[in-house]
């Protein structure tokens, strides 16, 4: 019998060698066809894996480092900004989430607001950001983490909010009948009970602090990070597209081990039992 | 020296539309073992909850411990247990009935002493460092029983507290809880809608009817202690379960307690 560690490796093999099948299958296809609905399949639109693999390895200019050294560099400074914000966007939305569960009124009078905050473009706001801190002497990189945090704190107020509320009456009562106040109630009983819903916003604002600092990135002129390199990638894209795939690659690696560093510390903060762990 | 005194005591919830108590007067006598009995929606519940001031009575008024129900509680004269053990998942056994403690400032070294006692009285030695999910109902209610003794308060609010269990667990816990009663010689309020434990268990059965919630009557139980398993081959103890039964039946609920009845004669 296969261990679980084994039959975990076997099912990662697995399916990326069948999403690997259904790109170079699309890719035959579509070539030997002349598919142009939905699109026209050709080595620009649908480089073959192989030659993205390979592009990593060379270098991006002549004589230069290889890419995937480029991208190292570019990955490690957008998780900087990512995790900087992902950090701030916590401390923010959590906060927000203890101020509106304190008050029904309180929360029909924000929440509102907290949902209009995320119908602004980033795009938008970014330029504003970056200028209006960058006057104060703040550095581009910490506006671009603030940006990233602006994403962030949403999911976390609106699954912390829930989970602030989530305590069972009972508990309540108890609480109370130990002559408790209200910060002692949301200290020793709220709190705990919004742990698993504040791990499961985390889960979500994780991946997307990156994606907020990728985007806030070209914002402020940035050129370090995986949000420069997207950019500059775009605008050789005609010529050597795999270049730019091979950054989304690399993206999204950032982003999966974003989750992944979530899920292990839920692991090891929350108690709960164990068909309840998601 | 009484524990409880309850004058005309009503609460109405929603713009005095739902009349849930009316015009309760009962006086509860230290070391007593009182049970509230009758139908749901009979506010045996909400009186136990006005007694540990969770919720404020319309008019009348309460005093627990010679002091108002509100002052009793923030002196924390009472431990209460619900029908669900309300243990705390993120907290271990001995966590969970530590935590009045904490509360209370205990010191650590007090805590463990104190928990490695109660762990004793209810018979869960060996599972201090299990969480709650890994225990059985029963087990979950011993040590929910555990926490509301903790800082040996002199009045504990039962609320229909072995209602969720399997009926051995279940006698198996009243005897346990009769233990508990005469080692701590505290006064016990228990909600229950089962005759035959509020008779098994109680010096005094307060038959409550339903809308408004009112006392429709008391009976002594007069049985004698310490109340054993022959307790339940008492004549005595028959005599008692139909007068409660009869009780029941002229405040018209018969309906309401049919269930116990036939629960009642199987013993």
């Amino acid at each position: 019998m296969p261990g679980a560690v084994e039959r975990r490796a076997a099912t990662f093999v697995l399916v990326l060698g069948t999403l690997w099948g259904l790109w170079e299958g699309w890719h035959w296809i579509g070539t030997h066809y002349k598919l142009t609905w939905p699109f026209a399949v050709n080595d620009i639109t649908m480089p073959h894996l192989h030659t993205i693999v390979k592009a990593l390895f060379q270098p991006a200019q002549a004589n230069g480092p290889k890419l995937i050294t480029v991208l190292w560099h570019a990955s490690l400074f957008t998780a900087k900004e990512a995790a900087v914000g992902l950090v701030i966007g916590g401390v923010v939305g959590f906060a927000i989430a203890v101020v509106l569960s304190q008050s029904g009124l309180l929360e029909r009078g924000i929440i509102p607001y907290v949902v209009a905050s995320q119908t602004v473009p980033l795009l938008a706001i970014a330029p504003m950001v970056v200028v209006g801190l960058g006057s104060k002497g703040v550095r581009d990189w910490v506006s671009v983490s603030i940006l990233a945090a602006y994403l962030t704190f949403f999911p976390v107020t609106i699954n912390a909010l829930r989970g602030l509320k989530s305590a069972d009456p009972n508990a309540v009562e108890l609480m109370r009948s130990y002559a408790a106040g209200r910060w002692k109630i949301l200290w020793k009983l709220r709190v705990p009970s919004s742990l698993p819903y504040l791990f499961s916003a985390f889960r979500i604002a994780a991946p997307v602090s990156i994606v907020g600092a990728i985007i806030s990135e070209p914002a402020a002129s940035i050129q370090g990070g995986l949000g420069g390199a997207i950019v500059n990638f775009n605008q050789y894209y005609s010529i050597e597209p795999q270049e730019l795939w091979a950054t989304n690659v690399i993206a999204a690696a950032l982003g999966i081990t974003f989750f992944v560093v979530v899920v292990l510390a839920e692991r090891a903060v929350v108690r709960r039992a164990p068909e309840q762990v998601a | 020296m009484s524990v409880v005194e309850l004058a005309a005591v009503s609460k109405t919830f929603g713009r005095g539309k739902t009349h849930a108590l009316e015009g309760i007067d009962l006086v509860i006598e230290q070391g007593e073992f009182v049970s509230l009995i009758g139908p749901s929606g009979c506010g045996k519940s909400t009186l136990l909850r006005i007694v540990g001031d969770l919720i404020q009575p319309s008019s009348g008024s309460v005093v627990v411990n010679g002091k108002s129900a509100h002052q009793a509680r923030l002196d924390r004269d009472y431990g209460i247990v619900f029908q669900n053990a309300v243990l705390y998942e993120w907290r271990t056994v001995a966590k969970n009935i530590a935590l009045p403690l904490e509360m209370l400032a205990w010191s650590r070294a007090k805590r463990s002493e104190r928990i490695g006692e109660l762990l004793d009285l209810v018979e869960l030695t060996g599972f201090e460092n299990h969480y709650p999910w890994q225990l059985s109902g029963g087990m979950q209610q011993r040590v929910s029983i555990a926490r509301a003794l903790s800082f040996s308060p002199a009045l504990l609010l039962m609320d229909e507290p072995f209602g969720a269990l399997d009926e051995m667990t279940r006698e198996r816990l009243n005897m346990e809880l009769l233990d508990i009663w005469r080692e701590t010689e505290s006064t016990i309020v228990f909600v229950t809608h089962s005759i035959a434990e509020a008779v098994f268990l109680s010096t005094r059965a307060v038959v409550m009817s339903a809308r408004p919630g009112r006392i429709s009557g008391i009976v002594e139980i007069d049985l004698p202690q310490p109340r054993t398993a022959e307790t339940r081959e008492d004549p005595r103890y028959f005599e008692l379960v139909t007068e409660v039964r009869e009780a029941l039946a002229r405040s018209g609920a018969e309906k309401a307690v049919e269930q116990e009845l036939v629960a009642g004669d199987d013993q």
